[in-house]
């Protein structure tokens, strides 16, 4: 701040503004109607995500999962092309074929959101190696949820990286919610960092209402994983609203949500910079709101795929290509 | 490079070893590939010329090594992954089909999966219900996924030299009942292109299409039908997918009669994708239904006698030919 506040709290600040009224407005683009499909899952709540890219490097590589818009933003996103994604459109990141659930950009290092829980932690493993070998010093880190750590594949995955040694952090943004099962519901020992210093690897649990602590453990875990020893960052948040936009979580006691809402890394973030000066806040705030306003208006204005590139991208150009099926039926009823 | 006598398992070796010297991102992961050489010995004697960096022993995590094989591939690497047999499939099946067959497509083309996954099956080794499948309908039905099963030595080494050139996922599925095969391997001269399927015997009576060890079979009762005045074309496929229909369909237009031979159960198999489209396509030209002869619909029994009895054989593919062709009613049903 010019006042010489924090530079980096307002640096996380600004990300964290930016994912929480990113998701605002998808969530606004759904119930219009405007976005793609039936499945949208909003990281309100989780947005202190943004100490742990903070503590990455350019060149780093990530995986994330169903619920990842926040960490792509963190990493770099073009909003606009983040937004025409989710609305399935022709200048979205993967041309309208992805949608929220599959939003990748290989020059940010985003090696692809998941919608298999659990089904991109391994390729931080192979993303590791390939580093080890062509002698780069990146790291890769897969973001994945509570729910995914009760994958077997996790498990298999952080072996093998302590095995290897590999450059790799592994980072589980506890939101407490599996969809609508509680984190005690789905395992004895919640505590789930303890889990990685079993396999030999570094672990840490933090509580996600302070970004700033958040943050610097992540550069004790990313450092460590640069240095040769991978690392496990358990993130404690909650998840502020149900596990998909039409899902109202009855399962929830209102009690627990009202506490839980109450764990705010962005009020947190505001709080402790408004004693510098709340007027240049709010200056921030309404920037970011006029950025997503134009990342919506350029969703909704943004072309539709052309119909023939369905068959795009299955295989590699210039490879055999899949026959669309109204010419196989004129390869046999043509002729007749 | 001369012609050399070699085996199935050594061409598949000297493949890999002339992939890697010439190509320094690929390096080959998977279980046992590295000391103790390969389950079938194919990766053996690796680990000492290309070092641990390249021939990484993995622990028994099929579907977590097979993950970080992706993962390696969408980073710059080539990796060759090892699934020591196609029935642990459904261990690594959804690093299979729904990462490495659909990153391309989901990410809009901004990424391929360059990874050949070598596995084998197949029967001829009393290795009973979980070690014997034949498994290729699985991939096949992934769009996005290459599938190979080479028959011959030299295919052993070209389709695995060119699989390991694609710029898509690759199951490259081995027979561990060819290993031992003997055969002539000339390292500058394939068989037939990728994709393209090859005649391995030219004849005007009926077509026999098959792949992997059925190649072998059909040969043999190719010969056998030629004693009883029948030419049967048979016809190598190589690679499901690419498929060269059309070179089904022109030998069908030929002979009118197709019989396919594979060792998968028949329900569901991709013998039955064969059929359909011959019947589609060839309809006109078609005197006799066509026929699938494929493996009993039942799990592999592990007695020797039982296992052999539960897939095709030459002397099957011949018997069904000549009902076929001649109307002369086989052993079993006479």
């Amino acid at each position: 701040m010019s006042s010489g506040g924090n530079r980096l709290l307002l640096d996380l600040y600004r990300t964290m503004r930016r994912i929480r009224t990113f998701e605002e407005r998808v969530n606004e683009l759904f119930v219009r109607g405007q976005s793609a499909g039936s499945m949208l899952h909003m990281s309100i709540g989780e947005e202190s995500v943004a100490g742990v890219c903070k503590a990455m490097e350019p060149g780093d590589s990530f995986t994330t999962h169903h619920r990842g818009h926040g960490i792509f933003i963190a990493r770099g996103a073009d909003t606009k092309r983040m937004m025409a994604e989710i609305a399935g459109k022709e200048d979205g990141y993967c041309s309208g074929k992805g949608g929220s659930m599959h939003i990748a950009d290989m020059r940010l290092g985003h090696l692809g959101a998941n919608a298999i829980v659990g089904g991109g932690i391994p390729h931080v493993v192979g993303a590791g190696l390939s580093y080890r070998n062509r002698k780069l010093s990146h790291v890769s880190v897969a973001f994945f949820g509570d729910g995914a750590a009760q994958q077997g594949i996790l498990y298999e995955a952080m072996n093998m990286a302590a095995l290897w040694k590999l450059p790799v952090v592994f980072c589980c943004i506890n939101n407490q919610y599996g969809m609508g099962t509680r984190i005690d519901r789905a395992t004895a020992n919640t505590n789930l960092h303890e889990r990685a210093l079993a396999f030999g690897l570094n672990g840490v649990t933090i509580d996600g209402r302070d970004v700033e602590e958040v943050h610097e453990a992540a550069e004790r875990m990313i450092n460590g994983a640069r240095n040769g020893k991978p690392g496990f960052i358990a993130l404690n948040c909650y998840r502020f609203f149900g596990h998909a936009r039409l899902d109202k979580s009855p399962y929830r006691d209102p009690v627990e949500e009202t506490e839980g809402r109450r764990k705010d890394a962005v009020a947190n973030a505001r709080a402790k910079l408004a004693t510098a000066s709340s007027a240049e806040l709010d200056e921030l705030d309404e920037t970011v709101t006029r950025e997503m306003n134009a990342a919506v208006d350029h969703a909704v204005a943004a072309a539709a795929p052309a119909r023939d590139s369905m068959f795009r991208d299955v295989y590699a150009p210039r490879e055999p290509q899949p026959r669309p099926l109204r010419q196989h039926l004129s390869g046999i009823l043509g002729g007749h | 490079m001369a012609a050399v006598e070699t085996t199935y398992r050594d061409a598949l070796r000297q493949a890999l070893i002339d992939a890697m010297q010439e190509d320094p991102s690929i390096f080959i992961i998977g279980e046992e590939v590295g000391r103790y050489g390969g389950a079938y010995g194919v990766t053996k004697g690796l680990l000492e010329m290309f070092g641990e960096a390249r021939v990484i022993d993995t622990p028994i995590s099929e579907a977590g090594l097979i993950g970080a094989a992706v993962g390696a591939a969408m980073t710059g690497s080539r990796p060759v992954a090892e699934l020591m047999y196609v029935d642990f499939a459904g261990l690594v099946m959804d690093q299979m089909a729904n990462q490495a067959a659909k990153s391309r497509y989901m990410f809009g083309g901004q990424t391929g999966v360059s990874m050949v996954l070598r596995t084998q099956g197949g029967t001829g080794r009393s290795a009973a219900a979980q070690h014997s499948q034949s498994l290729e309908a699985w991939f096949a039905h992934v769009p996005g996924l290459r599938v190979v099963m080479p028959a011959t030595v030299n295919d052993a080494y070209h389709l695995l030299r060119m699989a390991l050139k694609r710029p898509d996922p690759v199951i490259f599925i081995e027979h561990k009942g060819l290993y031992v095969r003997k055969g002539r391997m000339d390292a500058a001269k394939p068989d037939g292109e990728w994709g393209k399927a090859v005649v391995r015997r030219a004849g005007t009576d009926v077509t026999i299409i098959a792949y992997s060890k059925m190649v072998h079979e059909s040969l043999a009762a190719a010969e056998a039908l030629a004693e009883k005045g029948v030419e049967a074309e048979v016809i190598d496929l190589r690679t499901l997918n690419p498929l060269d229909d059309e070179a089904m369909f022109a030998s069908v237009a030929k002979t009118g009669r197709a019989m396919i031979v594979s060792e998968a159960v028949m329900t569901g198999g991709f013998a039955a994708e064969l059929s359909a489209r011959i019947s589609e396509r060839c309809f006109d030209y078609l005197e006799e239904p066509v026929v699938r002869v494929a493996g009993e619909d039942i799990p592999i029994p592990v007695s020797p006698d039982l296992e052999r009895a539960a897939v095709p054989d030459a002397r099957l593919v011949a018997e069904t030919g000549l009902w076929l062709v001649k109307r002369i009613a086989p052993s079993w049903a006479a």
